[in-house]
């Protein structure tokens, strides 16, 4: 299948060279090759989108979608997968959606296993709002909201994900795509929570592309075990002269839906007939 | 005419609420017809809990404040309730736990020292106390033999020896109330409104239960949770409100019936997922069960405060379905209608509860065949590419769902065109509005053919009682104390707002008063609005608790000039 069968008709509204972009065209990639090598149907793809300029990806994507509330990307996916677990389901958030409104949904599907990929959009700062700070914006950094340069400790959200017991946990960079294609297509195929911190730049409010890219490196080139916890959060701790992209750790444990449903899939199912039985415990 | 009316107490933990459940249950198999409602604050032990019992050989549709007898595991209960006596009172007490020397019957029952005797733990003292009561309204020992042993199951040796210890200590000491005389009639549950709203749903094709612990509607969560197998549901209790309504959306999206429950506060929290229900057109059914308010106000007691709430929640202009049943047959009725009215119309819904009707039990007949699933809005086959939100007519744009082969479904919080992607225009703004808007006049079209408003009493009556909810109850009780002709319109849908039966009831007669458990006449000024009636006479409260039959009789009379 041809990526380009994703591509839709609604005009495309983002900053010339943001990198939204690459994930757009690597998440179009992958989904492309989920089709062709017989894994999915496309029509059993979903994806859902939170607000800010990563959201509109939903419009930019020819896949059923849930175009959802500002931090809300992972409670509709859990619907979802509850309703249909044969549905192949992919999260994408902003750094505000799932690091600030949204942050309790993202820990509790984590430990709970619940069995999507979700993308962070992480660009460091509220971008469609014109540049206020995120819970990822580093000290010092100046925006509107905070002229004089934010003081908050940033959070890592790789510790936080490794914590709260994510199975498959990642960081991607906008300006390698062909890696990012590849962990996109990893964390698809995980089965269980799969998370991927995504540094993307922002042309507009942060442009970190040239920034980043010569301290990026794939750390799964370097020999790091991606079964060892201790290694995975102490490589997440690296940032400073090098920055390590790739899959930090991955785990097997058994998905949220298999345990609350076991191999049902709701959406076939046909109402009860009848509830008589019930209503005679109460006579 | 045989009606009984006690109330049992004790501490929170003692096991009252359960043993006025399982009264109740004995009296709804003699074929009488039981009423339960439970009083208990937000605590876990300690505290004051209490229940009133009544029975009746007609239908009971209310507790009365006023009882007979006082069954007392503490002395607590003797000291709170002895005022609501009526001549002639009995004071039933543990004898090892509490004393009394008033001026009722004194009818003490050494219940911890039978406990004792047996080697039972201290709350199987209900068991003796279910024993004696039972003597004292003359049912004979073998219904409450049946029913034990249905509640306890292995464990039910010891509770009916206990009952039967309560039931001969009473033979030997105490005087009978009355003899009970089993009525003969069919079979009906004895069940509480948030049961009945429960097994509604299920009924209509619910799959999918979604809730965050809060009182009132805490009830709904735990038997949706005990009986998920034998429903064949899925029970999910997620992180926070908003989760639950967010999730709610996503089961809808892919094709499934949910519902979810909660209280006002919770519903606060879920107003923007339930704006974006009705933006994204998914069909979901929120019961909101109310309780006094604002904020945590009183967690473990009743109103109707919540009506305009609901009536507004969610921002931007949406049409939204609304009802509010008054008992636990129309709960079950109503929740399987307007579960069947989302899917329909494609509209969010609210099945507005309070406590007192989430946990009150009754003896009321329940037909199953009243609910059926009835088939949604969705699309068999669709020209060119699918549209989620395909311009029509009626408003309603036919579903399929994720999985459907050559149909890609886009569905957005943003103002959308047709496929579902974003839209700014001022004709393109308008236009979705408008299509979304448009349900309204199919659902109030639907509505006129199904039962909005019920008319009680007489008909012909000059003089009108209106009540929403679980008022219902208190006002046909009330009605039965008041001689004189007396029309009662129960509105039930509050969303679309039934104008067209409403209308020509207040145009039909002279006098009118409204009455609610809130303290602004939410309704009467909903008919104001809706109708241009003013009504001007209102008994309004809100202190918690339902009205009382006999109080809000004298207050009719009052507002009527009748005294």
């Amino acid at each position: 299948m041809d990526m380009r069968e994703f591509d839709s008709t609604a005009r495309n509204t983002w900053c010339p060279g943001c990198g939204n972009f690459s994930i757009l065209a690597a998440a179009k990639q992958a989904m492309a090759e989920l089709v062709q090598s017989g894994e999915v149907k496309p029509e059993q793809i979903v994806i859902s989108s939170g607000v800010g300029c990563h959201g509109k990806i939903s419009d930019y994507i020819k896949v059923n979608s849930f175009y959802c509330l500002h931090g809300r990307v992972i409670p509709p996916l859990m619907g979802i997968k509850v309703a249909n677990q044969r549905l192949k389901a992919i999260g994408f958030a902003g750094d505000g959606d799932a690091y600030d409104e949204g942050i309790s949904h993202l820990i509790h599907a984590a430990r709970r296993n619940l069995d999507i990929a979700y993308i962070v959009h992480n660009n460091q700062v509220f971008a469609l709002t014109t540049s206020q700070v995120t819970p990822t914006t580093p000290i010092g950094f100046k925006t509107k909201s905070a002229p004089k340069g934010s003081f908050e400790t940033p959070l890592n959200p790789l510790h936080l994900m490794l914590a709260c017991g994510a199975t498959f946990v990642a960081r991607g960079f906008t300006g390698d795509m062909r890696h990012l294609r590849s962990l996109i297509l990893q964390a698809a195929r995980h089965r269980g929570f799969a998370f991927i911190d995504v540094l993307q730049d922002c042309p507009s409010f942060n442009p970190t592309l040239e920034k980043f890219k010569p301290k990026v490196y794939d750390l799964n080139k370097e020999g790091h075990d991606v079964g060892n916890l201790v290694a995975a959060w102490e490589k997440a701790k690296e940032w400073n002269d090098r920055i390590p992209i790739g899959l930090f750790y991955r785990v097997e444990k058994e998905i949220y839906e298999k345990q609350l449903i076991g191999d049902r899939v709701l959406a076939e199912e046909k109402p009860l007939p009848s509830v008589q039985d019930v209503l005679k415990e109460f006579m | 005419m045989q009606d009984i009316s006690f109330v049992i107490g004790g501490l929170a933990g003692d096991g009252v609420m359960r043993t006025a459940e399982l009264l109740g249950k004995t009296f709804n198999h003699l074929g009488l017809y039981a009423f339960v409602i439970s009083d208990y604050q937000s605590l876990i032990r300690g505290g004051h809990n209490f229940c009133k019992v009544r029975a009746s050989g007609r239908q009971v549709w209310s507790h009365l404040e006023a009882v007979e007898l006082i069954a007392a595991l503490n002395q607590d209960t003797i000291v709170r309730h002895e005022d609501e006596l009526t001549e002639g009172g009995r004071v039933l007490y543990d004898s090892d736990a509490a004393k009394y020397e008033g001026p009722y019957k004194p009818f003490p029952i050494p219940l911890s020292g039978m406990v004792k005797q047996v080697g039972g733990i201290p709350i199987m003292r209900n068991s003796a106390m279910v024993g004696a009561i039972a003597y004292l309204y003359g049912i004979p020992f073998e219904p409450v033999n049946e029913v034990l042993t249905w509640a306890y199951g292995k464990k039910a040796e010891k509770n009916i020896k206990l009952a039967r210890m309560g039931y001969e200590h009473a033979r030997q000491n105490f005087g009978q109330i009355l003899k009970l005389a089993p009525v003969k009639r069919l079979p009906m549950p004895f069940i509480s409104g948030g049961e009945a709203v429960s097994l509604g749903a299920v009924k209509a094709g619910m799959k999918v239960y979604i809730a965050y612990p809060m009182t009132p509607s805490t009830p709904i969560l735990s038997f949706m949770g005990t009986h998920q197998d034998e429903l064949e549901i899925v029970v999910i209790h997620p992180e926070n409100e908003i989760a639950v309504a967010n999730m709610a959306l996503g089961v809808a999206y892919a094709g499934v019936r949910c519902m979810v429950g909660t209280a006002g506060g919770g519903f606060a929290l879920m107003q923007e997922a339930f704006s974006m229900a009705g933006q994204s057109e998914n069909p979901v059914v929120f019961v909101v069960g109310q309780r006094p308010a604002p904020a945590v106000g009183v967690p473990t007691y009743t109103a109707q405060a919540d009506l305009r709430f609901v009536l507004h929640a969610g921002h931007g202009e949406f049409p939204r379905i609304v009802v509010a049943p008054g008992d636990p047959e129309e709960s079950f009725v109503k929740a399987g209608e307007v579960m069947n009215l989302a899917w329909k119309h494609q509209v969010p819904a609210i099945i507005l509860m309070d406590k007192h009707l989430i946990e009150s039990y009754m003896s009321i007949a329940i037909d199953e065949r009243e609910v059926t699933a009835e088939p949604g809005s969705v699309a068999e086959s669709w020209e060119g590419e699918y549209r989620r939100y395909k311009f029509t007519d009626s408003g309603v744009s036919p579903m399929v769902f994720p999985g459907t082969p050559g149909a890609v479904v886009k569905v957005s919080s943003y103002e959308h065109n047709e496929y579902g992607h974003e839209v700014e225009t001022p004709e393109g703004i308008t236009k979705m509005m408008q299509k979304r808007l448009r349900k309204m006049d199919g659902i109030i079209k639907d509505l006129k053919g199904r039962e909005t408003v019920k008319i009680r009493g007489d008909p012909k009556a000059e003089n009108l009682v209106v009540a929403w909810g679980s008022t219902k109850g208190a006002v046909l009780e009330a009605m039965r104390l008041i001689d004189k002709p007396l029309k009662f319109l129960h509105i039930m849908y509050l969303s679309p707002f039934p104008e067209w039966e409403v209308t020509k009831h207040l145009e039909r007669v002279r006098e009118i008063v409204c009455v609610e458990v809130n303290m602004t006449g939410q309704l009467r000024s909903l008919i104001r609005e809706q109708t241009g009636h003013y009504i001007k006479k209102a008994i309004l409260k809100n202190d918690g608790r339902p009205f009382d039959p006999v109080g809000l009789s004298a207050k009719l009379k009052e507002a009527f000039g009748w005294t």
